[in-house]
């Protein structure tokens, strides 16, 4: 063949090198995920030489020259009850399997570090709590449980690494959240694969899994030197949000500090949980969930703050515990419209 | 209990001298008239032609995947290609495939009626057919649209000047064609059939197509609603869809797919009819388990309405709602598993001859075997979140959709080409063209899997170079299939006037349509038929006089 055509040749020689029929298992649910697919396959080998065996070796033993003439049956309910309940059986069998996987993939642990993704056209742009920010990349270390918190600003975008065998859907409006534990140190390829337009096949990057202690020295080496809270601090006063949420007595807004992860009346009678989206409702759309005790007289921040300013807002008021620093702040600083001046320069900025 | 048939000589057969093709002659006798065989071939010419126009989308598609850079063409023109390449082949090849042109000539002629319920209406499916291909052709030519098939906002809404609302009521139209004829079939069948046709007594053909036009019927208004939001949000914005307005992108995903979940029952439903006529004819046997067949349709197309968040699974719906949705499309499944067995049960002690729509009816089963199968890993939860959105699914689907239902479409076209033509098709090279078909696809779509696994995402442009080489094979596949595509289309058309003169009952099948002489008169029946006997009883068939076959001239 080489002497026929070396390109050909070449080709062939690097195709068996690198032939693979499964991708590599780099996360803790892969081996999971390939045990289903492995019992998928095998049942639909049997279910294939089943249907092969029945229309070849019937085709074979009652062809025309063999048999003349055909003898009429009507049918069998043993056959047909046969043939309904085995399959049947087989993929109640599948569902349950693949159910348990699914809730396994997507019900994150307790103490599952967090990392923020935000998909826009088209780059996946990902923000860990110590402030670091990576662009189509993803740096996790092993054998520890990480789960994304993603969104999108504009199409939908999926968020799909091979590798670990997960995938979530990255949604306008709306956080998902997917999780993993890597286990094998490496680079493995990220996809967005949910079509998004023109670059949608350029929406790619690196999955980078570090040993925890390459992990310590990456983050050292690559901080911006302010955290995700930071930021979100100097949003909150840049957008004068102190001037009501400063936990005074008489102020117009409800106290924020401490209150994520509480439980909260609305005006309306319901109650409802202060987690991620619900922060970011109240603040794109104040008016969906009021709170019982206050007007609703907070404005709208719909298309003034970006998904990144968000996520910031949001991990500040997480880890907000007392009010001291908001009052100092709201006390001293008087930025009347300064928002440019004190935006803040890293990440977290504020749409002009 | 038994039976002997034998093929009827058909050196001795002569065309009859009058039937429904020379009845009238003219344009206008065939773009003005209202009998269903004639518009059944105006729907297949139509058809053919847009097979054709998505055929070559797709053939520029796998070029283009040949290497992994964009180096054929731009991103863009890559996204408009596979996008109208899906809106071709989906609306206006497969949906009105077999039941607009096969079903709408055999129908009637099954039942025992003259003609369709509503000639007129039937004609005028036929015209919005047409109008929305020369939408979606306007679409193309004014520059093509990228939104994908699925139309998924708030991409399609707002973040794409290409003709979209030019596309979508394309679709639109076209689906008031697809109803129309679910309409017109319901009617039929229900009013219709001739004294002491019964519903048992029916083809299996019949049920399925009923089933099929149920679903046409209750879908198709679901997508049109669909449509038209998206057509309001992108030029009023009503803000439906749309996440700053307070509306819900996913919404439009529930709405899509709660037509386009059926749809694929809509689309295969037809073909299933067609497999279970070919195998009993081929095995002169009747099909085993006869009301498990048809009662397996009609739970398909129920079943088929409560399985469409199974496209949704990763897409942020209640993990609870996900259990439901996936329980019920295992149970989809099981349908279709009892159809395969029972159609390869009827090969059992059969007299079984190879004839080319036997040899598609063979492909059909093994291929929509593994359509189906590998349709079980996509419903089972936790296998679809690695699964879904790669090319293990456009496998899966072109399994189901080219393996499945293009080839159950030949099947049928070349079993009943002598009904329709009066002319046979040449056999030997209609064999090499089912096989050529075969292995093309398999060479097309088996390596898909593999990449699939691999994590090749889907409507990627360019993609990793370690997937080249299945890709190679995919590209060199599709050139196979090509071909076995473009053969039948050259010999069927050599053989309208050199193929041999049919008669009326070629393959001494048992079906009423049969019965009547080839091609049919423009009435089909000169007087009403009368059934005192089952669908599929080759004994009725062995002792029906000869002389009764009905010849005019």
């Amino acid at each position: 063949m080489h002497l026929i055509s070396p390109v050909l040749w070449q080709f062939l020689v690097n195709w068996l090198e690198h032939f693979a029929l499964f991708p590599p298992e780099a996360s803790g649910i892969a081996p999971y995920a390939d045990a289903l697919y492995f019992f998928l396959i095998l049942i639909s080998l049997v279910g294939m030489v089943l249907v092969v065996a029945l229309v070849g070796g019937l085709s074979i033993l009652y062809r025309q020259e063999k048999n003349p003439v055909a003898t009429q049956i009507e049918g069998s309910t043993l056959l047909e009850a046969t043939w309904t309940i085995i399959p049947l059986a087989l993929f109640m069998v599948t569902f349950v399997w693949g159910a348990l996987l699914y809730f396994r993939i997507y019900d994150p642990p307790a103490n599952a570090m967090n990392i923020y993704v935000v998909g826009k056209q088209w780059m996946w742009k990902a923000e860990h709590p110590g402030g670091q920010h990576e662009i189509n990349a993803l740096h996790v270390p092993t054998g520890q449980p990480v789960r994304l918190t993603m969104i999108s600003q504009d199409v939908f975008h999926s968020y799909s690494i091979p590798a670990f065998r997960v995938k979530r859907e990255v949604i306008p409006g709306r956080y998902t959240t997917v999780w993993f534990t890597p286990t094998k140190p490496g680079t493995y390829h990220l996809f967005c694969t949910q079509y998004c337009g023109t670059l949608h096949s350029q929406m790619i990057g690196e999955v980078t899994v570090l040993t925890p202690d390459d992990y310590q020295k990456w983050t050292a080496g690559s901080t911006s030197g302010m955290s995700l809270a930071q930021n979100g601090e100097r949003l909150f006063a840049s957008l004068g949000c102190a001037s009501c949420h400063n936990g005074a007595a008489d102020a117009r807004g409800p106290n924020l500090a401490a209150s994520y992860a509480g439980r909260v009346q609305l005006s309306n009678g319901s109650s409802a949980t202060v987690d991620d989206a619900f922060l970011r409702d109240a603040i794109l759309n104040p008016t969906m969930h009021t709170m019982a005790g206050y007007a609703p007289i907070m404005p709208t921040y719909q298309g003034q703050i970006s998904e990144e300013g968000l996520i910031d807002l949001v991990e500040y008021i997480k880890q907000l515990n007392t009010n001291y620093r908001v009052q100092q702040t709201a006390n001293t600083t008087q930025v009347p419209s300064g928002v440019q001046q004190t935006a803040p320069a890293a990440s977290g900025m504020v749409k002009p | 209990m038994s039976t002997i048939v034998s093929l009827p000589d058909q050196s001795t057969a002569t065309m009859p001298k009058r039937s429904y093709l020379n009845a009238e002659y003219g344009l206008k006798s065939w773009l003005l008239t209202g009998d269903h065989k004639r518009i059944a071939i105006l729907y297949l010419i139509s058809i053919t032609f847009f097979f054709f126009i998505g055929g070559a989308m797709a053939g520029l598609i796998r070029l283009e995947l040949l290497t992994p850079q964009t180096d054929l063409m731009a991103a863009d023109t890559y996204n408009k290609l596979f996008t109208m390449h899906g809106i071709v082949m989906i609306f206006l090849f497969l949906v009105p495939s077999v039941p607009a042109t096969i079903g709408n000539f055999l129908i009637p002629i099954m039942v025992g009626a003259k003609d369709l319920a509503f000639p007129k209406i039937n004609l005028l499916s036929w015209y919005l057919y047409l109008a929305g291909g020369i939408f979606t052709l306007a679409a193309l030519i004014s520059g093509g649209v990228d939104t994908g098939w699925t139309f998924t906002t708030p991409l399609s809404t707002h973040y794409l000047n290409t003709h979209v609302i030019t596309a979508g009521l394309g679709i639109f139209v076209a689906g008031f064609s697809s109803i129309f004829t679910g309409l017109n079939f319901i009617v039929t069948i229900h009013r219709m059939r001739a004294p002491g046709m019964t519903w048992f007594r029916l083809p299996l053909f019949v049920w399925s197509h009923y089933a099929a036009s149920v679903l046409m019927v209750l879908g198709t208004p679901v997508l049109a609603i669909a449509l038209v939001l998206v057509i309001l949000e992108r030029t009023i914005g009503i803000g439906v869809f749309d996440p700053a307005k307070g509306g819900d992108p996913l919404l439009f995903q529930h709405l899509f797919w709660f037509y386009s979940h059926p749809a694929v029952y809509i689309m295969i439903l037809p073909g299933m009819g067609v497999i279970s006529e070919v195998i009993s004819t081929f095995s002169r046997k009747r099909v085993f388990g006869y009301t498990a067949v048809a009662f397996s349709s009609v739970a398909i197309a129920v079943f088929g309405f409560f399985v469409w968040e199974h496209h949704m699974f990763i897409m942020g719906v209640s993990n609870y709602s996900a259990l439901v949705f996936s329980l019920l499309t295992m149970l989809v499944a099981v349908p279709s598993a009892i159809k395969i067995f029972n159609w390869a049960a009827t090969l059992y002690k059969g007299s079984i001859t190879f004839e080319t729509p036997m040899l598609y009816a063979f492909g059909f089963m093994g291929l929509f075997t593994i359509g189906g199968l590998t349709g079980v890993f996509l419903g089972s939860l936790g296998m679809d979140i690695h699964l879904t959105e790669t090319y293990f699914i456009v496998a899966h689907f072109h399994f189901v959709m080219v393996g499945g239902m293009l080839m159950a479409f030949l099947s049928g076209v070349h079993f009943w080409w002598p009904k329709m033509t009066g002319r046979m098709y040449p056999e030997g090279l209609s064999k090499l063209a089912a096989l050529t078909t075969f292995i093309g696809f398999n060479l097309t779509f088996f390596p898909q899997f593999i990449v699939g696994y691999l994590g090749m995402p889907r409507r990627y442009a360019a993609y990793p170079p370690e997937f080249q080489v299945l890709n190679v094979l995919s590209t060199a596949g599709a050139t196979v299939l090509g071909v076995g595509y473009l053969l039948p289309m050259l010999y069927l058309t050599w053989s309208l006037k050199y193929g041999k003169i049919a008669g009326p009952n070629p393959w001494q099948a048992t079906g009423l349509e049969w019965q009547i002489q080839s091609p049919p008169l423009t009435e089909n029946f000169i007087e009403t038929p009368v059934i005192d006997y089952e669908a599929y009883d080759y004994e009725w068939l062995a002792n029906k006089t000869k002389n009764e076959v009905q010849t005019v001239g």
